[in-house]
């Protein structure tokens, strides 16, 4: 079992994204995350889609994904060297002691703090998801009142992409 | 700049610049704009059925046996939801259709209106595609693109869902000559080096095998084919759905493989060194158990979905592209090499095969009074010359007319092998006959699934299709029954219809010539005198022997080399 991202170019059409989702709960393949939107030509979306399994079942994934006729193309951004991004804000008590403690952490993870009230902040912060999780290891887990992850999206390094 | 139409208008001329000469469908309160335009031109037929599960398996039986798509019109809501098994039926054996349902107005749309449903959604994993039209200025180039999806590549069903207030709008219409779709771009061409590697792999076969299905039927390929097994010489076998693309008479042929296939084929299958896979797409009842299947063999495998190759079994050459387009080149190729042909005589291969169909594994009991299934269909293949079109519906009298009908052409065998839709013989039969006025069309069906979708009897007699209906009446579910005696210590749990209607009375009342027969004696004249009433629909009861199995038989978990043989066999040689 590998963790896999895939990116995909689809048309920007009602009904395309279920087709993506109904192919997964059909066919039983797993979802960890998903995040999609249109690109700078408003007739296609960008879709990133991190999936678990073995060689031969994203292999399957895939060829069923190309075969939806809404997929214009895709990669498997695990063949290339590639930069995965996710953004995280979290909403954490902050009064006494852990407000200049909180703060300090945020700094070490290079997170900003935007928006602040008497006794709370609210943190944005974007890496990996391991950089998230490292975050969120870090903070008093009693404080944090709400945390919102977009899930990862991606983009290969270099010459290589993924366009039309 | 042309006279605006209406939408439903639109529609109308649409289909009949794609070429449709029959549709199949229900009017209801969504498509009363369509069915209006319908009454005013006479360029398209409309068939008028009696149940929208009836249209749907119409309209497959016509693209099967035509091989153009099929056409289905229905209302919304029920009219939709009653044509998601057709479409599911159509969707597993890749058969082109083009389905077009109601919707409520725009308007109404997620209000839970009157015969609502979110079609789209039902029917978005059975389909191919669908389309949701929300512009009358869409609505030609939709159908446009239906056609196109249905029909090209790996064919299969598409919906085009219209709320009503579209088919009232008005503007321009022109139909495209052809459309792009960016996203859509089915591979068709085989490539170079593969198939030279195949062709390679192919000649240094000791003991090679080939494996076909229902691709070869889908792309017209059939010449392609027996071009090719002919000039190599080699054993062919066919999956359910390939039967008559390769003749059944020709003695290259081991007739079908899997489950119900052949002995021979099975274990040639088993002990083959290479196989090439056409057309196929691995299904488990073809393969048994994965773990076992071809152990020996090097595969090669040609489809044009890049998905089926390698889903269920890895395969050395995968090679996308059209059966037609990749047979057609490798022929060229093998041609070159100037290869002679396996000799059956002195081939050792051959000679195993030999010793194999020795065993007689389709044998039966010839001597009873009682009706043997089998022996009804190896008359009906007499009487016919393996020529006529036959439709199945689903279970024990499936697999016996797969078994024992000579098939010895292409889209003449017309059955719901992925699905396995019981009650679709009938009116897939109707369908097959409409295209085909002048031939003899057959449908070989179990009183269990002939009456799931009997209805339809009343829309063979309203369009004078005079198809023949033999019913192998053993009173049981025959394969629930048999599976309950074979793994569930005979419990017949349900399996047994105790009240069954007369099926004489029961054609008379539809209008149509019922038959019973119940003496082995009688089945052959039975048979001739019902394909002499050409222009008659003919049902015919036949009761049979209601413990009868179907053998050979491999069990789930089971390999090749581990078929179930009926009595009188030769199971010494085996």
């Amino acid at each position: 079992m590998q963790r896999h991202i895939i990116s995909i170019l689809l048309e920007n059409e009602a009904g395309a994204l279920s087709r993506v989702a109904g192919l997964f709960s059909a066919r039983a393949y797993n979802i960890e995350s998903l995040t999609v939107a249109p690109t700078e030509d408003p007739t296609m979306s960008r879709m990133t889609l991190v999936t678990n399994g073995t060689a031969e079942t994203v292999e399957q994934i895939q060829k069923q994904l190309n075969k939806l006729i809404d997929v214009i193309k895709l990669a498997d951004l695990n063949e290339v060297r590639h930069i995965e991004r996710e953004l995280m804000l979290v909403k954490t008590k902050a009064s006494g002691d852990s407000r200049e403690e909180v703060k300090r952490l945020v700094d070490i993870f290079r997170g900003r703090i935007i928006d602040v009230t008497d006794a709370t902040y609210t943190i944005e912060i974007t890496g990996t998801g391991k950089k998230l999780d490292a975050l969120l290891e870090a903070l008093d887990k009693k404080e944090i009142i709400e945390v919102v992850r977009t899930g990862v999206t991606g983009i290969a390094r270099g010459e290589n992409a993924l366009h039309l | 700049m042309g006279d605006k139409l209406r939408g439903a208008e639109i529609l109308l001329k649409a289909l009949a610049d794609e070429g449709v000469e029959h549709i199949f469908g229900y009017p209801g309160g969504a498509v009363l704009h369509i069915y209006d335009a319908i009454f005013k031109q006479d360029a398209v037929q409309h068939i008028l059925v009696r149940h929208e599960q009836g249209a749907t398996h119409a309209a497959d039986g016509y693209a099967r046996s035509t091989g153009k798509a099929g056409v289905v019109l229905v209302t919304s809501g029920p009219g939709a939801t009653n044509c998601v098994t057709g479409i599911a039926t159509a969707h597993m054996d890749s058969i082109p259709m083009v389905v077009l349902t109601g919707q409520v107005p725009s308007h109404l749309i997620g209000n839970d209106a009157f015969q609502e449903v979110d079609n789209v959604g039902i029917t978005r994993p059975c389909v191919k595609h669908n389309f949701m039209v929300e512009r009358v200025e869409d609505l030609a180039i939709t159908i446009k693109k239906a056609f196109h999806v249905a029909t090209t590549g790996r064919p299969g069903p598409v919906v085009v869902d219209i709320p009503k207030d579209i088919t009232a709008d008005v503007t321009e219409y022109s139909y495209p000559k052809t459309v792009e779709m960016r996203s859509y771009k089915p591979v068709v061409k085989g490539h170079q080096g593969q198939m030279k590697r195949a062709v390679e792999m192919l000649m240094a076969a000791k003991r090679p095998m080939i494996y076909s299905g229902g691709g070869v039927v889908i792309d017209n390929a059939a010449e392609h084919l027996i071009e090719f097994t002919r000039t190599l010489g080699f054993p062919i076998t066919q999956t359910l759905m390939g039967l008559g693309a390769f003749p059944a008479n020709d003695p290259q042929n081991l007739q079908m493989l899997g489950m119900h296939g052949t002995y021979e084929a099975n274990m040639a299958m088993h002990q083959c060194d290479v196989l090439i896979a056409i057309g196929v797409r691995f299904d488990d009842r073809v393969t048994g158990n994965l773990e076992q299947f071809c152990p020996k063999a090097k595969i090669i495998h040609i489809d044009i979905d890049p998905a089926s190759i390698a889903k269920n079994v890895a395969v050395d050459i995968p090679i996308v592209g059209s059966v037609t387009n990749v047979l057609g080149e490798m022929n060229k190729m093998i041609k070159s090499c100037q290869f002679d042909p396996m000799d059956m005589e002195k081939d050792v291969w051959w000679q195993q095969i030999a010793k194999w169909r020795a065993v007689d594994c389709m044998h039966y009991d010839r001597t009873t009074e009682v009706i043997k299934p089998q022996y009804v269909i190896e008359e009906l293949d007499k009487l016919t010359n393996g020529d006529a079109f036959i439709t199945s519906d689903v279970g024990q009298h499936q697999m016996w007319a797969a078994q024992y009908y000579k098939f010895n052409k292409p889209r003449r065998w017309i059955n719901s092998g992925g699905l396995g839709t019981m009650g679709f013989g009938v009116p897939a039969a109707m369908g097959v006959q409409l295209a085909h006025p002048d031939e003899t069309v057959c449908c070989i069906s179990g009183e269990a699934s002939l009456v799931m979708c009997i209805q339809e009897l009343s829309t063979c007699l309203q369009y004078g299709l005079p198809i023949k209906i033999i019913s192998l009446n053993n009173r049981y579910m025959g394969m629930v029954r048999q599976w309950q005696e074979f793994f569930y210590d005979r419990r017949y749990s349900h399996s047994y219809l105790d009240a069954l209607p007369d099926f004489v009375k029961l054609a008379e009342s539809f209008g149509h010539v019922g038959m019973r027969v119940e003496k082995t004696s009688d089945v052959s004249g039975a048979l001739k005198e019902a394909l002499a009433m050409k222009d008659r629909l003919v049902l015919m009861d036949i009761v049979t022997d209601q413990t009868e199995n179907v053998y050979p038989m491999i069990s789930a978990g089971k390999g090749h080399h581990e078929m179930e043989l009926p009595a009188g066999a030769n199971r010494e040689l085996s």
